[in-house]
């Protein structure tokens, strides 16, 4: 809502400075988004006499003027305007002057002739012909106004007043007005305010015999009044209407289209005025559309009306979208005769969905749909009337038809000073709560405040308590800290997902944040099968676009994105990580389950399969869960996103056989999907499933008291076989003496058969009752040999 | 014989002189104290002696011998002590060259800061609850006291999966969820993602974060509301961050407000940074509304409470200076590395 401080002085005076005003009134609830003065960017510009007009002696087309600017002595101008003569008055930009658009005039010399600045046109100001109707566009600006030369150009167009835009929240219509935001003002300043009564004189007539109206729909229209305006007169409206309509950035028109738009600025409620020639049988029914009734609406467009929607409509056909826009034909032309005001109240829902549905939010709508007060609708065809009867520009009827009208009791709410001071937290007087409500038009009534029919948004102890602080002051409210028994902690879950992002950061992973939402393209990118469950995700209705419109069924693409995009930005390598979720859908109309996973992704320094298989384990071991296998990953291990692993470089991790993580090196084609040209390697770890797992307490075991026996062996086995399988059977074949199996070289190669590769293991074995002899020793080993010979393995 | 012995400490003490590594110092004491060294050969000579000789010539012998022995092992001190300043020199390095230790990764800011209002919060006595993202109209809007067509609704331009099943646009459904399960005394924060169909320019995102607060008990006050604000941002900034309230409107707070902070740039004086107000918004927050309460099963009239829900990247923004949000979702590493 922009506010002209000039319009807003014809109800409250107010001293302060601009700067001072917003933000007083910011501070008591109306929010002032900035502020600014007319014709700011317009400097040292002056009302200029052309004295004489004479021909360029270098030129056909320029005139070289002399002008009285007021000084002294007259100032020479070359213009290259032909509309201007001597004893014109006219806009001069003086040597050294600013206007709109950051230009700057400075004395020059035109075909050699000297010119001590520039004649404007109204558009060089940023004027129309709609601020100046006498004016023409493409010429110099002749003003026919009351001023003489060397008067600052602000002060004779009428280019000085201050426009002020508020941000009004949703339940403050009533704020969306002149009279609103005076009425906020003087309670902020403590100053009078006394709403208007706008009287009108009127002349006798049947207004039945122009207008009768029916309310079809009582529960989307609350109001209907209609008036009617004899023998208009359309001509632009005089000068200070059209300054207070740019001031408060509506385009004027007319002056009986202005009227409409002045009582809606000014009052808060929108109105509209129809050609009665076009309203047939003088009827206007206030119904819901018909089924395939369409409407052509003042913008020129053909809309298609569907039955819940509200039109005002004659004996025939919609004139007009209830609240929202009228129709092509009801508007004002110039030789309109006869006009019919409307100044009604609409069920803000049905606006706001009407307009929602069509495609169309206007000023009106924009107000309707926050919900009007009705007892608003006859000040406004009053203040109509008035004013056309100020700018005699037609004749109104002296009665209006009022349909509809269900004005109840007035809304009262508890008025309890204690329960508001227990409320904020305050200690202000009972007398002070009083003072402030009434400044804003509440009154108090023993306990009981009468709640004044515009303020449709107290319905409460705690609207009251609202307005009451607004006014004390927010900033006056001492903060208290809270009392009571501070008991709070981490849920296991949290606790675990804090645990893995310290292990991942100390491990030397970066954490990433992506988009939960993605293109449903990228599953195509990760080479996920055509059938695969994954595939069918939420899918958002209105996505800002295709790239962002299906939530996530897998972290894995997101990852993928990151690391291409830092291959592309050339960083040498990366290690990555993200917690984040999927989205997985269950039932139709419920909610998908949102689990929660860890994906990690790597390249370059070196990196290989080992190194984030090494980070998969090293997790597992510090969120405490053992027993953790290992096997290379086929289709069905469990995860669909196999399919961008490398097949012969991928494994699953398994916990009490349940698959739980996959890792692997990124697939050569993928990879190439996401230009990623090195290689490149990814795990998911289900964070989720892992909290249904016992994670066992660590208990201390005592520090061994015996020396251990070492014994290392060496075998040689068909490289198919898995070296996790070989340190099984080892493990099985040692019994409860092994100590600790590690694996110090396979090898491949020379002296090796093809097809074959050797193993080497160290193992060391230790008794908690004893010193281990060798022979017990040599026992494990004997019954190692024989467990591998079993198994194909040969030992050397 | 006294002259003999008096030679050999001579040769001793002019050869030691010249010894330049142990293995020479060896050499000489074999030569000089050995069993084969002309000393020994005189001390196997002294029974010959006279009994008025022996005692002056032998202890003339056991003199020199302990002489030598000691002259010896003082410069076996002196070359080891040599020797190992010669090492010790040796083996300087260059300190200055980078460290071997493994790179720690790091948290993503967003994270980061994530953690430490967190902790603020615990350390306040506040849970952590969480909430889906994917949500019900009811508990994004409906509850929160935003009914259908209700023109706030437009202030959150939301993305809907189904007409009742939408991605939450505020983390203010997880009051609900928290206040249907759970009966006063509450005090939680709920963090989370959320999600308004803003397109991706510098100052907005599609998905951002939020995190909300909510407190209801008996005898909750609006002066509750800026006490624990304050000591919040006093956590956050230190303590001479000041907070300011302005009046302001949402559906499921009354009184709401938006809450500033004085500039950390210009310390209120006005700068570019907060566009010359002196303060820069950081979050909105009110009494809960008695509306939402009771669609909650929590009676009004006993209990109140408050609620406030902050941006964390505009918070994440402000402490690094960071001037591009799409940055946060980039993960360029040369972004993530710095902080």
């Amino acid at each position: 809502m922009d506010l002209s401080m000039k319009w807003l002085s014809d109800y409250v005076k107010i001293d302060a400075e601009p700067r001072k005003f917003c933000y007083d009134l910011t501070m008591t609830g109306s929010k002032v988004e900035g502020y600014e003065a007319e014709g700011s960017d317009i400097k040292n510009v002056v009302v200029g006499k052309l004295l004489s007009v004479a021909p360029h002696e270098n030129s056909d087309h320029l005139l070289v003027c002399q002008v009285d600017v007021g000084k002294a002595e007259p100032i020479q101008i070359v213009t290259g305007a032909n509309n201007v003569k001597a004893g014109d008055l006219v806009p001069v930009a003086l040597d050294g002057s600013d206007l709109p658009g950051g230009v700057h005039i400075k004395k020059g010399k035109l075909r050699g002739v000297e010119s001590n600045g520039m004649l404007c046109s109204l558009g060089e100001l940023r004027l129309t012909k709609h601020d100046f109707p006498y004016a023409i566009e493409d010429g110099i600006f002749i003003i026919q106004e009351d001023c003489k030369p060397g008067d600052d150009i602000h002060d004779a167009i009428g280019l000085n007043d201050t426009t002020v835009e508020f941000e009004i929240t949703s339940n403050r219509p009533d704020c969306l007005s002149v009279i609103g935001l005076a009425r906020e003002a003087a309670a902020t300043y403590c100053l009078p305010f006394d709403p208007p009564e706008p009287k009108y004189k009127g002349i006798s007539g049947d207004i039945g015999e122009f207008l009768n109206v029916t309310i079809e729909n009582d529960t989307l229209c609350k109001r209907y009044i209609g008036g009617v305006v004899r023998n208009v007169k359309i001509e632009p409206s005089p000068r200070w209407l059209r300054e207070r309509l740019r001031a408060s950035g509506v385009r004027p028109i007319n002056n009986l289209v202005d009227i409409t738009n002045y009582v809606m600025l000014e009052y808060g409620q929108p109105m509209h005025a129809f050609d009665a020639r076009y309203v047939s049988g003088h009827e206007i029914h206030v119904r819901n559309a018909k089924e395939g009734e369409t409407i052509t609406t003042l913008d020129g467009v053909v809309r298609e009306l569907s039955p819940e929607m509200l039109v005002i409509a004659d004996a025939e056909k919609p004139v007009a979208v209830a609240g929202v826009m009228g129709g092509e034909y009801s508007g004002i032309m110039d030789d309109t005769v006869d006009v019919i005001f409307e100044s009604a109240c609409f069920d803000g829902a049905s606006v706001r969905r009407t307009a929602k549905k069509l495609g169309m939010r206007t000023d009106s709508s924009a107000r309707f749909e926050k919900g009007l007060d009705p007892k608003g609708c006859l000040p406004a065809i009053m203040r109509a009337f008035e004013l056309v009867e100020l700018l005699k520009c037609g004749e109104p009827l002296d009665k209006v038809i009022d349909k509809g009208d269900r004005s109840r009791d007035r809304k009262t709410v508890d008025f309890d000073p204690k329960w508001i001071n227990r409320f904020l937290g305050t200690d202000i007087s009972r007398e002070d709560m009083i003072g402030y409500l009434e400044r804003i038009g509440f009154e108090v009534v023993l306990n009981k405040v009468v709640v004044p029919s515009f303020r449709v948004d107290i319905e409460c102890k705690a609207d009251v308590a609202e307005e009451v602080a607004r006014f004390y002051g927010y900033n006056n409210i001492q903060g208290a800290e809270l009392t009571g028994v501070a008991n709070a902690k981490l849920t296991p879950k949290q606790k675990l997902l804090r645990k893995i992002e310290a292990s991942c950061t100390a491990l030397g992973l970066y954490e990433i944040e992506t988009f939960s939402f993605i293109s449903p393209k990228y599953y195509d990118k990760i080479n996920l099968p055509a059938d695969s469950k994954l595939r069918s995700g939420v899918t958002i209705k209105n996505p800002l676009g295709e790239d962002t419109s299906v939530m996530r069924t897998t972290v894995m693409p997101s990852l993928c994105e990151v690391l291409a995009r830092n291959y592309n930005y050339r960083n040498p390598s990366a290690a990555i990580f993200e917690l984040g979720s999927e989205y997985i859908p269950t039932e139709e109309g419920k909610l998908p389950k949102e689990p929660n996973r860890l994906s990690v992704g790597m390249y370059g320094n070196g990196v290989d399969f080992y190194t984030v298989k090494g980070i998969i384990e090293e997790l597992f071991e510090s969120i405490g869960i053992g027993d953790v296998e290992y096997e290379a990953a086929g289709s069905g291990c469990g995860f669909d996103e196999i399919s961008m692993f490398h097949p012969g470089r991928v494994a699953v991790a398994k916990i009490n056989g349940e698959p739980i993580a996959i890792l692997g090196e990124m697939h050569p084609a993928v990879a190439e999907n996401y230009g990623i040209g090195t290689r490149a390697y990814c795990a998911k770890l289900d964070v989720t499933e892992l909290l249904d797992l016992e994670t066992a307490e660590r208990t201390y075991k005592p520090l061994p008291k015996y020396p251990a026996a070492t014994r290392d062996i060496s075998l040689v086995c068909d490289d198919e076989v898995p070296v996790a399988s070989l340190e099984k059977l080892i493990r099985g074949a040692v019994g409860a003496v092994l100590e600790k199996i590690t694996l110090f070289d396979v090898y491949k190669g020379e002296q090796i058969a093809g097809g074959r590769k050797s193993v080497a293991f160290s193992i060391v074995m230790r008794s908690a009752d004893g010193t281990l002899t060798d022979e017990q020793a040599d026992a494990a080993m004997k019954r190692v040999r024989k467990a591998l010979d079993g198994a194909g393995a040969e030992v050397r | 014989m006294k002259q003999a012995l008096e030679k050999i400490e001579l040769a001793a003490r002019e050869e030691l002189s010249k010894i330049a590594d142990p293995a020479e110092l060896e050499a000489l004491r074999i030569k000089f104290l050995g069993k084969k060294s002309e000393l020994s050969a005189i001390m196997k000579q002294m029974a010959g002696l006279s009994a008025e000789e022996r005692p002056v010539i032998g202890q003339l012998a056991n003199r020199i011998r302990t002489d030598i022995e000691a002259a010896v092992s003082e410069r076996a001190a002196q070359l080891k002590a040599e020797a190992s300043e010669r090492k010790l020199r040796e083996e300087r390095i260059d300190v200055t060259l980078p460290g071997k230790a493994p790179k720690l990764g790091k948290l993503h800011p967003m994270d980061a800061v994530m953690r430490d209002i967190e902790d603020i919060f615990i350390g306040m006595g506040f849970d952590i609850a969480e909430g889906p993202e994917v949500e019900y109209d009811y508990y994004n809007f409906e509850a929160l006291n935003l009914p259908p067509d209700h023109p706030a609704r437009d202030m959150q331009d939301t993305f809907y999966i189904t007409d009742n099943i939408l991605l939450r646009t505020q983390t203010s459904p997880v009051q609900i969820h928290v206040m249907e399960s759970k009966k006063p005394p509450i005090r939680i924060i709920s963090p989370g993602r959320v999600y308004r169909s803003d397109a991706v320019d510098a100052t907005h995102s599609p998905i951002f974060h939020q995190i909300e607060g909510l407190v209801v008990d008996k005898g909750i006050t609006m002066a509750n509301l800026v006490g624990t604000l304050d000591m919040l941002m006093k956590r956050l900034y230190g303590d001479e961050c000041r907070i300011r309230l302005r009046p302001h409107h949402f559906p499921f707070t009354e009184p709401s407000a938006e809450v500033d902070v004085l500039c950390f740039n210009c310390g209120g004086k006005g700068c570019s940074m907060c566009k010359g107000e002196g303060y820069v918004e950081l979050l909105g927050a009110g009494m809960v509304h008695p509306k939402v309460l009771a669609n909650c099963g929590i009676d009004p009239e006993v209990y109140s409470g408050f609620a406030f829900g902050l941006g964390l990247e505009r918070i994440v923004m402000r402490k690094y200076g960071i001037n591009d949000m799409r940055l946060l979702y980039e993960n360029d590493l040369r972004f993530l590395e710095q902080f």
